[in-house]
C-alpha cells in the first residue's frame, strides 16, 4: 500500500476524510455540513478551510462529550439536526461521521430513520449521510464519498429526459468552477455541477451575514440528474467503491464519462471531447481559439522552462493533472507524490505522460513530506508544484514553489486561482514561466531587463 | 434578529446594566450550534506546542496532527522540532487491533531520528475509545530511550479546551523537580502562560532582565525541556492567560512552595502592573528593584505615549467587539482600547469562568453584551446590531467581521505581530488603526446602505 518505509508520519501530505465531505456538502444549495463527532473536529476543519477560502464556513457538530461517547451519540445527533433546522433553516443537512462516532458504533442511517419518524410532523430537511471515518482514506475520499452519497441518496427516481449534463468536477477552485460553468453554457446545455462551491466559498461582499450562503447545486437539479444526457466525472484516481457517476449509470442508465481534471492541453482536449460526445455539439470556436492561444504561449515560453525538474505533490487527482501539464510543456516531473493510497495512481501517471516522457515519472503514494524530503536531496529539483504545505521545504532547498490546489494559506487568492481548461492552463503556464524567470533574474549577478 | 439566539443559550448572554449579572458558562457546547470552540486535544496542544526541543507526537488519525501543523506563531530561539507535525496516522486495522504497537514503533523511530529532550504523546478521541494504554507504552519507551516520554490525556471529547490545559499542566508537572537547581538566583521567576507568539516572550524577558530578574523557565513559549525540569528552583511563578498554566502554578505551589502571581503583558497598565507586582514580590530581597521597574516603564512609555496619541485621534469613539479564547485576555484588551479612545460594546470568550465574567461585567460600560461560547449567528447579529467598527478575534471570527464590512484585528495564537509589552501596544494600535480607518469601508454594502439612508434623510428635511 504505502510507499513510505516509516511507521510514523511527519508533516502529512493529506487531510482527513470528514474535511472533504464537509467541503463537498457546502456546495449544495441550502445545505449545512454537520459532523457527527466531538466539537473540536468541526472547529479545526472550519479554521483550516477558512484560511484558504477566506469565507465563513459554518460546520455544525453534534458536540459529543464523554457521556455520549459511552452511551452513544444518537440524542446529540438528533438534537443537533433540530437545532440547525431551527436556526439555519437548512433544506439539506449533510451528516458526515468522524473517527469517534464510527468507532463507538453509532448507526447513523438507523438514527436518521428514527429521527425522520420521531419528527415526521415537522417540515424536515433532506438529510444525506456519509461514512467518513478519519482513519480510513484522505480528504479526497471524503469528498468523493459525499458526492456519491448526494447522488445516491437524493436522486431516487428517473427524471424526465433533459438536455442537461452532470459534471462532477472534483475539488477545484471556485474560479475553476466558474470557468467550467461558462464552458457548459457555451455548449448550450444546462449543467448540474455537483458539488458547486463557486458561490458559497467565494462570495461577494453583501449587506448581511448569510446563514446559508447562496449558490450551490439545487436540490431540484440534483434530483434531475437521472434524466441528464450523461455525466462527466473529473479525476483519474479511483477513490470510492462506486462514484456518483457510476451510481447514476447503474441505477438510471445515465452515461458516465470519466476524464482527468482538465489541466493542460491533452486533459482539456479529453474534457471537451467528452462534452462533444454527450451534447453532440462541436466545441465552440471560442475554446478552439483559447486552445490556439495556449499552444502559442507554450511555443513562446518553452525554452524558459525546458528541462526544469519539478517535484509535484498533493491530492492524487491534482498530482496526475499537474503532471500531465508539466510533461507537455517540457518540465520533467521527477517525483509525483501523494499522501493517499489509491490503486491506479501509478498507472494513471504513466497514461498522462505517455508519448511526452521517455518513461513514466517516479510515483510514490502514502508518503508524507518527510519521505519526499528525504528523496529530494538526491533529486535536486528546480521547482516544487503543490499546495502551501510544501513551503518550508521550498525555503529550505532554496527552490521556488508554484502553488496550486488546496490549501493555499500562505498566499492571497487561492480560491481565485484557475487551473482548468485551456484558459486555466494558460494562467498556470504564465505563472510557471514567471516563477522560473524571477528566480533567474534574482540569481543573476548583473540582472536583465529584457527577455 | 432575536432568532439568532438559541433558547438554550439565553443565559449565556448578558447585557450589562439589564438586571443583576448572571451568566451561565463552562457548559458543554450545544449540539448543532456551530460553537467557535475546539476540544481537549486543542487545549493541550496549544500549551505544550512551543516546547521546541520536545517531540510532539499526536496519537490518532491524521486530522488532529495535520490541523495543528505549525499553525501557531510560537517562535524558538533554538531548536524548531515543535514546528513539525508528527502523527501515528492510525488506520482502520490499528483501530481494530489497537494502536499500541504502532505508537511504540513510531516513538522509537522518531526519537532515534530527532534525539529530542523529551516526548509528549497526545491521546486523541479515538485512542480513548479503543483503549490504548498510552501510559504503559510511554513508560516502556522512556525506559528504552532514556528520555522522558509523557502521555497527555487529551481525548477530544472529554470536555473543552480547559480540560486540555489541565492535561498539559499535569504532563509538564512530571518534568519539574528533575533538574539541578543549585545555581539559580534568588531573584528568579518562571514565565508561565506565554507562548512567544511573534517573539513576545523575548520582549517580556528583556523587561525582567532590566529589572534584575532572572528567568529560569519559559513555560511554554520558546520552552526547553531542561528549563522546565529546573523550574521548581525559581522563586516565583508569573502566570499569564486565563487558565492555560494556572494548574501548573498551583501544583508547583503545593509541592515546592513556589508562590505565584497573575500577570498580563497586553496593554499599558497591565504590562506595568505585572512588572510592579514582580518587583513588589522581590523588594525585600532586592531593595532597588522597584526603582528599576519604574525606570523600565518610564523609558518605554516615553517612547510609546506620543505615538499612541497620533493613532487615538483617528480612533476616538469607534466601537469594538471582542471574542477571544480565554476571558483573561479580554480584560487587557478592554483597557487597551480605552487608551485608544475606543468603546468595547461586545465581549465574549470560549472558555471564561464565572469569576472571569463577573470581573468583565464590572469593568465594562453599561449596555455591553457579554457572551459565553458564542457562534457565528450570534456574533454576526450583535456586530451588526451594535454597529461595530472593529472586531478582535481569531481566524474563525475574521470572515464574520469581513463579511459584515467590519475591520478586524487578529489576536490569536497564529498572529505574526507581537502585541505584548509596550512595543506590542504600539503594534496593536497600528494594526487597529490600519484596519479601522481603511478607506475600503466606504464601499462595503453595509456602509453604502447607511450612507444612502443618511442622504435620503437629509433630502427629506
Amino acid at each position: 500500500m504505502s510507499d513510505s518505509p516509516y511507521v510514523s508520519t511527519t508533516n502529512a501530505c493529506k487531510l482527513c476524510t470528514p474535511l472533504g465531505a464537509a467541503l463537498a456538502f457546502r456546495g449544495v444549495e441550502g445545505a449545512i455540513p454537520f459532523l457527527h463527532g466531538s466539537q473540536g473536529c468541526a472547529t479545526y476543519m472550519r479554521r483550516y478551510i477558512i484560511s484558504h477560502f477566506r469565507e465563513p464556513m459554518d460546520i455544525a457538530s453534534s458536540a459529543l462529550g464523554e457521556k455520549q461517547a459511552v452511551f452513544g451519540g444518537g440524542p446529540n445527533l438528533k438534537k443537533g439536526i433540530l437545532n440547525v433546522m431551527s436556526k439555519y433553516g437548512a433544506s439539506v443537512v449533510g451528516v458526515a461521521t468522524t473517527c469517534l462516532t464510527e468507532t463507538i458504533g453509532d448507526d447513523v442511517p438507523r438514527l436518521l430513520a428514527e429521527f425522520r419518524k420521531e419528527f415526521a410532523d415537522l417540515p424536515l430537511p433532506e438529510i444525506v449521510h456519509v461514512s467518513t471515518p478519519s482513519y480510513s482514506g484522505t480528504h479526497m475520499e471524503g469528498w468523493h464519498a459525499a458526492v456519491a452519497a448526494l447522488a445516491g441518496q437524493l436522486v431516487t427516481q428517473k427524471a424526465e429526459p433533459q438536455r442537461r449534463v452532470n459534471l462532477m468536477p472534483g475539488l477545484v477552485s471556485p474560479a475553476d468552477l466558474r470557468h467550467l460553468k461558462d464552458i457548459l453554457a457555451d455548449f448550450g446545455v444546462d449543467a448540474t455541477i455537483l458539488p458547486d462551491i463557486s458561490d458559497s466559498m467565494d462570495r461577494p461582499a453583501l449587506l448581511d451575514y448569510e446563514k446559508l450562503p447562496a449558490g450551490g447545486t439545487t436540490l431540484a437539479d440534483i434530483r434531475a440528474m437521472s434524466g441528464s444526457l450523461g455525466s462527466i466525472e473529473c479525476g483519474r484516481a479511483s477513490h470510492v467503491a462506486e462514484s456518483a457517476g457510476a451510481n447514476l449509470e447503474r441505477r438510471f442508465g445515465v452515461k458516465n464519462l470519466r476524464v482527468g481534471i482538465p489541466v493542460g492541453i491533452r486533459e482539456s482536449d479529453a474534457f471537451f471531447a467528452a462534452l462533444e460526445d454527450l451534447t453532440g455539439i462541436p466545441t465552440p470556436k471560442k475554446y478552439q481559439d483559447e486552445r490556439g492561444r495556449l499552444v502559442d504561449a507554450y511555443v513562446d515560453g518553452h525554452k524558459y522552462v525546458a528541462g526544469k525538474r519539478a517535484i509535484v505533490y498533493g491530492e492524487e487527482d491534482l498530482v496526475i493533472a499537474m503532471t500531465a501539464f508539466l510533461a507537455e510543456i517540457g518540465v520533467k516531473p521527477i517525483l509525483c507524490a501523494t499522501g493517499a493510497t489509491c490503486k491506479n495512481f501509478k498507472a494513471q501517471l504513466a497514461a498522462v505522460t505517455e508519448g511526452l516522457l521517455p518513461e513514466p515519472p517516479e510515483a510514490r503514494e502514502g508518503v508524507d513530506f518527510h519521505d519526499i524530503a528525504e528523496q529530494a536531496a538526491d533529486l535536486a529539483p528546480d521547482l516544487l508544484v503543490g499546495h502551501s504545505k510544501g513551503y518550508t521545504y521550498a525555503k529550505a532547498w532554496n527552490v521556488p514553489l508554484m502553488r496550486v490546489g488546496f490549501p493555499i494559506h500562505d498566499r492571497f487568492g487561492g480560491q481565485r486561482m484557475r487551473h482548468v481548461a485551456y484558459g486555466g492552463a494558460l494562467e498556470l503556464f504564465d505563472r510557471l514561466v514567471n516563477v522560473v524567470l524571477e528566480r533567474k533574474q534574482e540569481d543573476s549577478a548583473v540582472g536583465y531587463g529584457y527577455l | 434578529m432575536e432568532q439568532a439566539i438559541f433558547e438554550e443559550r439565553r443565559d449565556q448572554i448578558h447585557r450589562t446594566g439589564e438586571g443583576p449579572f448572571e451568566l451561565a458558562c463552562n457548559r458543554d457546547s450545544l449540539a448543532g450550534a456551530v460553537s467557535q470552540r475546539a476540544c481537549v486535544f486543542c487545549g493541550s496542544r496549544v500549551v505544550l506546542y512551543p516546547i521546541a526541543d520536545a517531540l510532539h507526537l499526536v496519537h490518532g488519525p491524521i486530522g488532529c496532527a495535520v490541523y495543528t501543523w505549525d499553525i501557531r506563531g510560537a517562535l524558538s530561539s533554538g531548536p524548531e522540532l515543535h514546528r513539525l507535525s508528527f502523527s501515528t496516522d492510525l488506520q482502520e486495522k490499528d483501530v481494530i487491533f489497537g494502536g499500541e504497537k504502532k505508537l511504540k514503533a513510531a516513538l522509537l523511530e522518531l526519537i532515534e531520528r530527532h534525539k529530542p529532550k523529551a516526548a509528549f504523546v497526545y491521546a486523541t478521541c479515538i485512542v480513548g475509545i479503543i483503549g490504548d494504554d498510552v501510559g504503559a507504552v510511554c513508560r516502556d519507551v522512556a525506559e528504552k530511550t532514556g528520555i522522558p516520554v509523557i502521555p497527555v490525556q487529551s481525548e477530544g471529547f472529554k470536555g473543552n479546551k480547559r480540560e486540555g490545559y489541565t492535561a498539559a499542566c499535569k504532563a509538564m508537572f512530571t518534568l519539574t523537580g528533575t533538574g539541578d537547581i543549585s545555581d539559580i538566583s534568588p531573584i528568579s521567576i518562571n514565565i508561565l502562560g506565554d507562548f512567544n507568539l511573534a517573539g513576545e516572550i523575548w520582549i517580556i524577558r528583556d523587561y525582567f532582565k532590566r529589572m534584575g530578574v532572572t528567568t529560569v523557565a519559559n513555560i511554554t513559549g520558546d520552552g526547553r525541556v531542561d528549563d522546565i525540569r529546573r523550574a521548581h528552583g525559581a522563586a516565583l511563578n508569573v502566570v499569564q492567560c486565563s487558565g492555560a498554566t494556572m494548574e501548573l502554578a498551583k501544583m508547583m505551589q503545593d509541592k515546592y512552595g513556589i508562590p505565584f502571581i497573575r500577570a498580563s503583558y497586553l496593554g499599558i497598565e497591565d504590562m506595568a502592573d505585572s512588572l510592579y507586582a514582580v518587583a513588589e514580590h522581590f523588594k525585600d530581597r532586592d531593595p532597588g528593584i522597584m526603582e528599576r521597574a519604574q525606570q523600565v516603564v518610564r523609558e518605554e512609555l516615553s517612547v510609546l505615549l506620543p505615538q499612541l496619541g497620533q493613532y487615538r485621534k483617528d480612533l476616538e469613539g469607534k466601537k469594538v467587539a471582542i471574542y477571544v479564547g480565554g476571558a483573561f485576555k479580554a480584560f487587557s484588551l478592554i483597557k487597551a482600547f480605552r487608551h485608544l479612545g475606543m468603546k468595547v460594546v461586545l465581549v465574549g470568550s470560549q472558555t471564561g469562568t464565572k469569576e472571569d465574567y463577573e470581573e468583565l461585567a464590572a469593568i465594562c460600560d453599561p449596555g455591553t453584551v457579554i457572551v459565553d461560547d458564542s457562534n457565528p449567528l450570534e456574533l454576526s447579529k450583535f456586530v451588526k446590531e451594535l454597529d461595530v467598527d472593529l472586531f478582535v478575534g481569531g481566524v474563525k471570527e475574521r470572515p464574520i467581521a469581513h463579511k459584515l464590512g467590519v475591520g478586524f484585528c487578529d489576536h490569536n495564537h497564529e498572529r505574526k505581530e507581537a502585541l505584548e509589552g509596550f512595543v506590542g501596544m504600539l503594534n496593536f494600535a497600528r494594526e487597529v488603526h490600519a484596519s479601522a480607518t481603511s478607506p475600503i469601508w466606504r464601499f462595503v454594502p453595509r456602509r453604502e446602505a447607511m450612507a444612502k439612508a443618511e442622504a435620503a434623510k437629509k433630502e427629506a428635511l
